[in-house]
Parts: C-alpha cells; sequence; structure tokens
C-alpha cells in the first residue's frame, strides 16, 4: 500500500491557475452579494451556517482544480458535492428543495462511482496514484481499457457539467439554492467537470482517438440545442438560466471537443484555437451566468417571486439591477461588444480553421456543428429579450412586482463587479485571448500561437487576416450612439409629449392586456413542437354564445428525458428492488442462514484464489 | 496611407448612408410599376425622413429609458457595421476590426434593442412583433452562417476582404448564395415573410415592432432599417455578382449590382403572397438545406 501523504498532493500548473482566477472571479463578488442577501432572509444563525458552507464549498473547489493526484482528487471532488449539496437543502422546510437535493445527490453520487471506477482502474494500471505516473501507464494502456477509462470518466463529468442526456439534475437543483450559491454552483461549479475532461482526457490520457472528440462534439450540440430550447419555454426565471447553463457547457464543449479531435489528427494549430475558444467560453460563462443569478437573486429578494409572469416594469423601480442584467444578457446573447461575442466568434473561427485544414466527412461535419451554434446563438438572444423584456419592461403583472424597492449596496456591488468584468472580458479581448492561449498551449504541449495582437485586433494566426477588435467595435458604436443621441437631445424644434399607448382608441390599457412570457415562446413552442410536444387545456365559461364569462389556459411542453429516459430505468429500480425485498421476510432464521451462507462462500472463494 | 484611407471610408460610410433610402425608394416605385401603378417618387423616403424629423413625438408613458436608446443603437449598430463592409473596391474596410460573422453580430445588436423597445410599451402589438421578429431571425441564422461559411471556404478566409476579391462563379458560391438570398428577404422583412406595406395587427411583425414610435425615433430607425438592408444586399451581391477584375469601372459597379439586386427583390415582392408565420419555418429550412448542399459542394471543391 502505498503512503498517501508521500503523493504530491497539490499541483499548480497553468491548466490549474487559470481555474482558480475563474473561482476568484465569481466567488469573491457572490460573498459579497451574500452579505446583504442572507440578511432578512435568515436568521444570524442560519446566516452564518450558509457563510461557513460556502467557504467550505469555494475552498474545495480550489482544491479539486489544484489536486495533485487521483486520491486527493477524488476526496476533494466528494467534499464539492456534499457541501453544495447542504447549500442546495438549505431551505429545508421547502419540499421542493429536499426533494432537488435528493435528485442532486442521486445523479451526482452516480457520476462519482463512474468517476471512481474509472480512477481505481488507472491506479491499477499506474501502480501509484501520481499524475505523471498515470500518464506514463496510459500512454502503454491497452486500447479498449484506455476506451473504457474514457467513457467511465465521461459519464463521471458530464453528470457533474449537465451534459444533455444526464442533465436533469442541474435546471432542478441549482434555483432551488440561495441565489448567490446558484450563481457559483452554475458559475464554477459546473466548470470543475470542464476541468476535469481537459486534465484527463487531454492531459494524462494523452490524444486520444479521434472518435472521443467527435463523441464529445455530438454530446455538445445536442446539450446546446436541448439547452436553450427548453430554456425558452420555461418562465421561472432562475430555472431558465439554469437550463442556459446546459447550453453553455455544450458551447464549452464544442470549442474543447474540436480541440481534442484536432489534436488527434496532429493539427495542433487547430486544436490551440478550439482549446482557447472553449477556455475562453467558460470564463465567460462564469462572469455572465454569475452575473445573472445574481441579479435574479435582487429580483427574487425585492419581489419573493420567481415566476416572470407575475414581473415587468421592474426596470423602474429597480434601475441598477435591471442594467446590470441587461449587461448580463447582451454577455449571454453574444452581442458585441461584450465578451460572450468573441468567445462564440472564436468557436465559429476554430470550426472555420477546422474545414480548412481537415478533409473528408469531418468538413461536413464541422458544418453541422456551425449550423448547431448559429441556431443556438440566435435562440439564446430571442430568450433574453424574453427573460428582459418580460421581468423588466412594460408593466408590472402584479403586486409584489409593483411594490418592489431596488436592493442594498452590497449586492448592487456585487453585480456591479461582474457586470464590469463582463464589459473587460469584451473590450479587451486580445489581451486576455493572448494569455489564455498560454494556458492552451501548456495543456496540449504545443509550440504554435494561436493569435497575434496588435492595434487592438486580435488575429487568428491561420488563413489570411480573420480578426476582430471589440476595442475598435466598441468605440464605433459609442460614437455613433452618443452622436445620435446628442442629436436628439439637443436638436431644437421638435417636443417629446408622454401619452398613453396606442391601444386602438379604447383606453383600457393595463397589466392584463400586456404580451406574455408564454405568448413570446409560442412561435417557438410550435416550431419545436416535434421535439416539445407541447399540449394545452382550455375552459371557456359562457353566458351565452357569443359573450365569454371567463377563460382558462394552459399549456405544458412533454418533459422527454424525464418520461422516455429515466422513467423507465426507474421503474426497472423499482421492480428489482421489490422482488429484492422478498430475501427479507423478517425471520431470524432465514437470516441467520444468509450469515452462514455468506461463511461459506467467503471461504470456498479464499481457497480457490489462493491456490 | 492610413489616413487617406480612413478618409476615403468615411466618405464611402457616408455615400451608403445618403444611398440607402433610395434603394428603399426604388424598389416601391418598381412594385408600384409593376402593379400598373404610378407610385410615389423614388424620394418618398427622403420627404418621410425630413417629415417624421420635424415632428413632435409620443412616447408611452410606461416606457423606460430602452425605448429613447434603441433608436440610438439601431443606427449606431448598422453604421458600425457598415465600417466592416468594403463596398467600392474589396479593401475599402475596416478590415482588422471584423469579418463576415462580426458584421452579422453587430446586427444582432439592433435587432436586440428594437425587439426590447418592442416589449417596452407594454402594447400587445409591439409584443407580437418581437416575438416573431426574434423567430424568424434565429430560425434563419442557421442558414445564414452556412451560406457565409462557405463563400469563406472558397476564399480561405471569412475576412470581408477577401471574400469580396473573389471573382470566379463557382457552384457552391451560387447555391450559398441563392440560400442566402432567401435568408435576405427573411431579415429585411420583405414578402413572402413579412409585408412592409401593412399595417394589420394579425400580420405585421417588423412594422409591429416599430409601432410605438413616432417622429424622429421613428425617422431614425427607419433610416437605420434601410441601411441594414443595403448591407444584406451588398453582402448578397458578393455570392451572387462579385466584382469583376477591372480596375477602372471598379466604382461603377457598386451602383449597378444594387440596381439588379433590387429589381429581383421588387419582382419576387410583387409575384408571391405573403406565407403564414410557421410557413416561414419550412421556408428558412429550405435554406438551410440548400445552404448545407453548397457547404457539402465547397467540401467537394467545386
Amino acid at each position: 500500500m502505498v503512503n498517501l501523504l508521500s503523493q504530491q498532493l497539490f499541483l499548480f500548473d497553468p491548466l490549474a491557475l487559470f481555474f482558480l482566477v475563474v473561482i476568484a472571479l465569481v466567488c469573491a463578488p457572490s460573498a459579497v452579494f451574500s452579505i446583504g442577501y442572507l440578511r432578512g432572509e435568515y436568521s444570524k444563525g442560519r446566516s452564518i451556517i450558509a457563510t461557513v458552507l460556502l467557504a467550505l464549498f469555494v475552498l474545495s473547489m480550489c482544491m479539486v482544480v489544484t489536486a495533485g493526484n487521483l486520491f486527493s482528487f477524488l476526496v476533494f471532488w466528494e467534499l464539492m458535492s456534499l457541501s453544495s449539496y447542504f447549500l442546495v437543502v438549505f431551505d429545508y422546510k421547502h419540499e421542493k428543495s429536499v426533494r432537488a437535493g435528493t435528485i442532486y445527490l442521486i445523479m451526482t453520487h452516480l457520476g462519482t462511482a463512474s468517476l471512481m471506477a474509472a480512477l481505481f482502474i488507472l491506479y491499477a494500471q499506474a501502480g501509484s496514484f501520481n499524475f505523471l505516473a498515470v500518464k506514463q501507464a496510459a500512454a502503454v494502456m491497452p486500447v479498449q481499457m484506455r476506451n473504457t477509462v474514457f467513457l467511465l470518466l465521461l459519464f463521471g463529468f458530464a453528470t457533474k457539467a449537465g451534459v444533455v442526456p444526464v442533465h436533469i439534475w442541474l435546471p432542478i437543483a441549482h434555483p432551488q439554492a440561495p441565489s448567490h450559491i446558484s450563481s457559483i454552483m452554475s458559475g464554477v461549479m459546473i466548470k470543475t467537470a470542464i476541468y476535469g475532461m481537459i486534465r484527463f482526457f487531454v492531459m494524462l490520457l494523452g490524444p486520444g482517438p479521434q472518435w472521443w472528440g467527435i463523441l464529445i462534439l455530438a454530446l455538445a450540440v445536442v446539450s446546446c440545442l436541448v439547452g436553450v430550447i427548453y430554456a425558452l419555454m420555461d418562465h421561472d426565471l432562475k430555472r431558465l438560466l439554469a437550463y442556459h447553463s446546459v447550453e453553455n457547457i455544450g458551447i464549452i464543449l464544442l470549442g474543447i471537443g474540436a480541440a481534442m479531435l484536432f489534436a488527434a489528427k496532429g493539427i495542433f494549430l487547430v486544436a490551440v484555437i478550439g482549446m482557447c475558444a472553449g477556455l475562453y467560453h467558460l470564463v465567460n460563462h462564469a462572469l455572465f451566468k454569475g452575473l445573472l443569478f445574481l441579479c435574479s437573486g435582487s429580483v427574487v429578494k425585492a419581489t419573493g417571486i420567481r415566476d416572470m409572469e407575475k414581473m415587468g416594469g421592474l426596470i423602474k423601480s429597480m434601475p441598477w439591477t435591471a442594467a446590470f442584467f441587461l449587461i448580463g444578457a447582451m454577455g449571454i446573447s453574444a452581442l458585441p461588444p461584450l465578451n460572450g461575442f468573441v468567445s462564440e466568434w472564436l468557436t465559429f473561427q476554430t470550426f472555420f480553421a477546422g474545414i480548412l485544414q481537415s478533409g473528408g466527412w469531418i468538413k461536413v461535419f464541422m458544418v453541422l456543428c456551425v449550423a448547431a451554434l448559429a441556431l443556438t446563438s440566435g435562440l439564446a438572444a430571442a430568450c433574453f429579450v424574453k427573460a428582459f423584456g418580460i421581468t423588466f419592461l412594460a408593466m408590472p403583472r402584479s403586486y409584489r412586482a409593483q411594490e418592489a424597492k431596488e436592493v442594498s449596496v452590497s449586492l448592487k456591488l456585487g453585480m456591479g463587479f461582474l457586470a464590469v468584468m463582463v464589459i473587460i472580458f469584451g473590450v479587451g479581448a486580445g489581451i486576455i485571448a493572448t494569455c489564455i492561449a498560454r494556458v492552451a498551449q501548456d495543456i496540449l504541449g504545443a509550440h504554435e500561437s494561436a493569435f497575434s495582437f496588435q492595434w487592438f485586433s486580435l488575429t487568428i494566426a491561420t488563413a489570411q487576416a480573420i480578426s476582430i477588435s471589440p476595442f475598435i467595435i466598441a468605440a464605433l458604436l459609442l460614437v455613433f450612439s452618443f452622436g445620435v443621441l446628442s442629436w436628439f437631445m439637443f436638436g431644437l424644434r421638435p417636443k417629446t409629449a408622454r401619452y398613453n399607448t396606442w391601444d386602438c382608441g379604447y383606453y383600457a390599457l393595463d397589466a392584463r392586456t400586456e404580451y406574455t412570457a408564454t405568448a413570446f415562446s409560442k412561435p417557438f413552442r410550435i416550431a419545436f413542437s416535434f421535439f416539445l410536444l407541447p399540449y394545452r387545456k382550455s375552459e371557456k365559461i359562457r353566458d351565452s354564445f357569443y359573450h365569454v364569462r371567463s377563460f382558462t389556459y394552459e399549456t405544458h411542453t412533454t418533459p422527454l428525458f424525464e418520461r422516455h429516459f429515466y422513467g423507465p430505468f426507474l421503474r426497472i429500480v423499482y421492480n428489482i428492488a421489490f422482488k429484492l425485498r422478498k430475501l427479507q421476510p423478517g425471520i431470524i432464521n432465514l437470516y441467520l442462514l444468509y450469515i452462514f451462507l455468506a461463511l461459506v462462500i467467503l471461504v470456498a472463494m479464499t481457497g480457490i484464489f489462493n491456490l | 496611407m492610413i489616413p487617406a484611407k480612413i478618409f476615403l471610408l468615411c466618405g464611402q460610410v457616408f455615400f451608403i448612408l445618403l444611398f440607402a433610402p433610395l434603394v428603399s425608394g426604388f424598389i416601391r416605385k418598381v412594385k408600384n410599376n409593376l402593379r400598373m401603378r404610378k407610385g410615389a417618387s423614388i424620394f418618398q423616403p427622403y420627404y418621410n425622413f425630413v417629415k417624421l424629423f420635424s415632428k413632435n413625438q409620443v412616447v408611452s408613458k410606461h416606457a423606460s429609458w430602452i425605448f429613447t436608446a434603441t433608436p440610438a443603437i439601431v443606427l449606431s449598430s448598422s453604421l458600425a457595421a457598415c465600417f466592416l463592409l468594403p463596398v467600392f473596391r474589396p479593401g475599402l474596410s475596416l478590415n482588422t476590426t471584423g469579418d463576415l460573422l462580426a458584421i452579422f453580430f453587430i446586427l444582432a445588436l439592433g435587432r436586440f434593442f428594437l425587439a426590447l423597445a418592442g416589449l417596452d410599451a407594454g402594447s400587445s402589438f409591439g409584443g407580437i412583433g418581437s416575438s416573431r421578429e426574434m423567430f424568424i431571425s434565429s430560425i434563419a441564422e442557421p442558414a445564414a452562417f452556412v451560406s457565409l461559411f462557405v463563400i469563406g471556404m472558397n476564399s480561405s478566409s471569412t475576412s470581408a476582404a477577401a471574400v469580396a476579391g473573389e471573382h470566379f462563379f463557382r457552384v457552391s458560391t451560387l447555391l450559398a448564395g441563392f440560400a442566402f438570398f432567401m435568408v435576405v428577404i427573411a431579415e429585411t422583412s420583405r414578402i413572402p415573410v413579412d409585408n412592409q406595406e401593412t399595417h394589420l395587427e394579425l400580420t405585421m411583425m417588423h412594422e409591429g415592432m416599430v409601432l410605438e414610435y413616432s417622429g424622429r425615433s421613428l425617422a431614425i430607425i427607419e433610416l437605420a432599417i434601410s441601411l441594414k438592408q443595403i448591407i444584406f444586399f451588398t453582402m448578397l451581391s458578393w455570392f451572387l455578382l462579385p466584382f469583376f477584375n477591372d480596375t477602372q469601372w471598379q466604382w461603377l459597379q457598386f451602383p449597378l449590382k444594387l440596381l439588379v439586386i433590387s429589381m429581383i427583390i421588387a419582382i419576387i415582392e410583387v409575384s408571391f403572397a405573403k406565407m403564414r408565420l410557421f410557413r416561414v419555418v419550412d421556408y428558412l429550412g429550405f435554406a438551410f438545406f440548400i445552404a448545407l448542399l453548397a457547404a457539402v459542394s465547397a467540401c467537394m471543391g467545386i
């Protein structure tokens, strides 16, 4: 038996440091946010517990990404899962929280079990927990075993990251935690799974066969589309954001999967660009998703509701929160010059470079990835028009939304910091991308530099002169906007009158006649009905044929994965459990027989194996 | 060298800005003549602009600063996209600031704010317009990006200068051009996808979204929209009508191409009926498959 303490416990390489920066960028403002958020919401004692758990959670994430051997990685991973479980069930008096926590616990442990199996296989091969020894052993491992390890690890990490077939815990658990925890879970925790993928698939198991990359790209495409389509259908503000995490994990994996594919093909230049795109989108998603969850936390604190259909008009009562949410929404919708634009553009350029550098059906596959990414970014923009428009604009749709007040300073500070970061990571793209490129080079062990950076423009190092400069775009936009606005403000004669919204002359517009989130997403519900399978129920109570006294309308979509994937699986588990129950009839003689039989079998086995 | 280029570029953008309403006026004139009507003068959009600009405007009581800021943001996004667009000759644009994809992303910024402004006043017309505009533009996105990738593949770069500098006709480029043409019709809200002439509640999309605007704001938005239209027509001309490799008449090529594309658009507008909203999915799905076909043929090198 190896002495665990003699192993290298921590490892600080560029990859680990990059993730530490991401963790710090999101956790620090979330912690500041929590000061004001917990006050008034929970008693003092419970606030202290929440803060201690938060610290433990953040610490465990830091240790996961800096773990230096398999064993410590697994221990810290489990610590992270457990501390986040306690934060998910923090509102333990709500039945929903406990249920969400249970689903989270089950899913995450399925993942951990598969990770454990994979890591023990690696340990058995290497004879040591050390990453270096594992890397050497992986190089000479039989192919089938390497593939088995890959698939086991993929299942484990995909569960944590919320990749599509195993995503169901994410939209249930993330919204249920207190909002600053949702922001850390969605912003950072699911990224530790991406860390694991990069560490194991790229660095330790080496560039694997091409199908690894293709499998990850395929999963990524499915995650993108499914995530964003479900997000469009959801009108719970926090759950909508959680579904967007599924989508954005897909976009991150598009970059990483392309990097794996091209590293396997030996085209390291494209691999470096892909890795940069993935890592850049990773930090961007951490920033804007952290920001959006904090903003939704402010909204929830101010109104006490999460249902978008009951909100509206908050831009007037909560101007700061609205502005921060708008910045986050623009970032996640990939609008220039903010950060999401840069990383999605880089992902597109990865595929473009990949198409130029590869041949055969891989090219066509890349084009399909491009189409999926384009559709995803279009739908994401539509979804955030809905989220911002329905939540913050027009008239309040309920009393609670009407009475909302702007939140306190510490909440604004937390949100403001992230909003500024979203802008900086967009406008300063050149500097940041060159930093990230260095991390990517270290990960892939490549020497090709992916970008050059001069005159505020970031140029891709492959084909001729493909470059962007968010800085100059920002400058152009600002100059023209201010130009037009001042032309407006200081133009001479015509005046502006404030009057009712045009309503065809009835003068009876109120909150009930406003457009709703359900109506906004209706075209999408119909266009994607082959996947969403919507059904609706309407009920009219009539006074006469012409006069309808009351009308109720409900529409739902069918949760496909729960019904066709998890439902049958759970039924099988229950069936087996019910059959196994017969083994335990409560007769003590039978139990004694079991013990005796177990003993006999064990003795027999030792006899056989010691021969 | 660089100051001279900047000077020329600003001149080019200014020219497009002046020229943009004329294209709308021209299309309207051709449509009217094809329908055996006399029609308004082709300068009508300019008269409208002046009229709207000198009028008082009414802003809804429920609207926020988003509503006020949107015209400025929409116009500036169209103008910023113009700077990335080589018009008169292939090299004349801010080439290091963005490529084809960046132009698309920048135009998306203006659309995002227009859709928000549609929701801002709390009217259902605005809401229905925003919802449908975002729906159509997001469904159009795959076809648009794949066809942009195809011309990018054919000239080994997605930079606008390289793409606009291609002189060859290829099967894949023409196919992609057909797909992009269908996208352009959807993006510039023309028949058979949308109808700019109607103000019927149930059919309007783009017009519904800007229904609350009046006076100067409306003038600015209409200018921005005609600018966006000219940007899309220019991009379309790279697919279907590439630059002739002739430096002497280079400057004249652009107006001629616009003339041809505007004529085609006008003829299509008078000869089709507007589709139902959910047929647009099939329409854009068809565009996507054409684009995919173009991509496959570009992969084969034709």
